[in-house]
């Protein structure tokens, strides 16, 4: 589904220093996996993300998805975006929008749909994420909860073959984080290709077919959520984890 | 259209003006025998205009055409200013050097050079070549000087939206320009208005340099009032009034603007 083979992506500071965000970074990913990326500040998870939906440009190697090259020159980046879903630290809801208007927009806009059409699949997973009764105001009236869960529903409405979630409970004040995680466990259990960078060790253990855990742009030991809760090995996964369990 | 306490005040301000002024002109003993009555036939009049016109008839005076067409080239620039600074405000964020290069180069040679002296240039240069009239050639003028300004907005309120809008909506697959379209424009012109309509204040005071190429707009027909009833100060009171009417109506406008856009905050 997901494959990334040998990327390199360095990124040159403001002050001209040079930082390796992923070195040799090599990953593949199935249909239907549930991945979550672990590992420090810094240390290329979001970088990663950012690459895979060409947010980021890479120096070197391949990323396809779904068998389509995303770096290729000649890769209608547009269509490949369409299918690829992504949920941002900081919502990035759409301000002069209504909830409504941010999760129908790039339907009509990007796959064509009418606004009736638009409207019925909005409809449907806004109920889903539990947000149907706030419809028709603007983002700004919602807690951070709400609107992360409006976010996941506008991505979810161009019915992406992957979900990219990228600290997506970060900003969130404590008791707003389990009603996103609920949203994004209901995701993973009907099936969705889920890519998640994420904190949460307790989302990792439920619904993880995989843990990654990175540093320094680099895929330092991967494993089962089980593994990594009983018997990691690698000494900086250890002092990781001491640090977030 | 409420009357804001800020408009208010203006006016208060105003009237308290008029008074010194002519207390000022009284106390150092100047005199001067003001003739308002005169003032009005150069806004409206009731007569013939030519000596075979059939009737007497209400006719606008030449300040009061004067007037039209300040409106006239104002409108007809701003709308090309706002098309020009879309366009050059958008290059200049572009990623291709070219574009960005070419559209710096526009805004700084049209900054830093005098408007008249750009006036000259179009109206002599350029519009002998292309038989241009005087209002193409003014009003060109104006739209590609205010249109440097308006691009300058443009980048600002462009740039001061966060750019995690554009990455949700590429991450969504819009192209660059729907991005542009639905999100980031509407977002931005919540910011540019401000800033913009002070830019289209400037330019209906700047359009009054086009009398210099005989464009009779509201300073020309002013001069030459003057020049035929001596009444120097009155006309130009008047004049400056109607010039005040202008920018007042549409900093109002703006106002109002502003407020139904503010809706989403
Ligand atoms: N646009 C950029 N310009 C320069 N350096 C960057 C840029 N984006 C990321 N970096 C650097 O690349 C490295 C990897 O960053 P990345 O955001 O991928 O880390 P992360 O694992 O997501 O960290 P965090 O947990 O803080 O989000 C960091 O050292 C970061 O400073
Ligand atoms: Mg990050």
């Amino acid at each position: 589904m997901i494959d990334a083979q040998n990327v390199y992506k360095t990124f040159i500071t403001p002050d001209k220093r040079k930082v390796e965000a992923l070195v040799d970074f090599t990953l593949h990913i199935d249909r239907g996996e549930v991945v979550v990326i672990i590992g420090p500040s810094g240390s290329g998870k979001s970088t990663f993300l950012r690459c895979i939906n060409r947010l980021e440009e890479i120096d070197e190697g391949k990323i396809t998805v779904e068998g389509q090259d995303l770096h290729a020159p000649k890769a209608d980046i547009n269509k490949i975006r369409e299918e690829i879903g992504m949920v941002f630290q900081h919502f990035n809801l759409f301000p002069h929008k209504t909830v409504m208007e941010n999760v129908t927009l790039a339907q009509e806009v990007v796959r064509k749909r009418s606004k009736k059409e638009a409207t019925e699949i909005a409809e449907a997973l806004l109920k889903k994420v539990g947000i149907l009764d706030k419809k028709d105001v603007y983002p700004s009236q919602l807690s951070g909860g709400q609107q992360q869960r409006v976010a996941i529903a506008r991505a979810l409405a161009m019915q992406p073959k992957v979900m990219l979630f990228d600290e997506a409970t970060s900003a969130l004040d404590p008791e707003m984080i389990g009603e996103v995680l609920d949203v994004m466990k209901t995701l993973a259990r009907e099936g969705m290709t889920m890519v998640v960078v994420t904190h949460e060790m307790g989302f990792a253990r439920e619904v993880a077919d995989r843990v990654i855990f990175m540093d320094a742009g680099r895929i330092v030991e991967t494993g089962t959520p089980e593994h990594f809760f009983t018997s990691p090995e690698n000494e900086r996964t250890k002092l990781f984890l001491s640090q977030i369990l | 259209m409420k009357f804001t306490r800020r408009s208010a005040i203006t006016v208060v301000v105003l009237i308290v003006a008029s008074y010194l002024f002519y207390y000022f002109f009284m106390r150092k003993g100047i005199t001067y025998s003001w003739h308002w009555y005169d003032v009005p036939k150069y806004l409206f009049y009731y007569g013939k205009r030519f000596s075979d016109d059939p009737a007497p008839a209400w006719h606008m005076g030449a300040l009061m055409m004067g007037l039209v067409l300040t409106l006239k080239i104002s409108v007809v620039s701003i709308i090309f200013a706002i098309i020009i600074g879309l366009v050059v405000g958008i290059a200049r964020l572009s990623d291709e050097p070219i574009t960005k290069y070419l559209s710096s180069c526009y805004v700084e040679l049209i900054r830093g050079t005098p408007l008249l002296v750009q006036i000259y240039i179009i109206y002599f240069f350029i519009g002998t070549m292309l038989r241009l009239s005087a209002f193409a050639a003014g009003a060109a003028a104006l739209s590609i000087f205010e249109g440097a300004y308006v691009g300058e907005i443009v980048r600002a309120g462009i740039q001061s939206i966060h750019k995690g809008q554009m990455e949700a909506a590429r991450s969504l697959g819009m192209s660059y320009s729907q991005a542009m379209r639905h999100i980031i424009l509407p977002q931005a012109m919540k910011r540019i208005i401000p800033p913009l309509a002070g830019q289209f204040i400037s330019l209906i005071k700047d359009s009054s340099l086009v009398s210099v190429i005989a464009l009779a707009d509201l300073t020309f027909r002013a001069q030459q009032a003057v020049a035929q009833s001596l009444n120097a100060f009155e006309i130009y009171f008047t004049a400056a009034g109607l010039y005040l009417v202008m920018t007042f109506t549409l900093s109002m406008v703006t106002q109002y603007i502003e407020r139904r856009m503010a809706v989403s905050d």
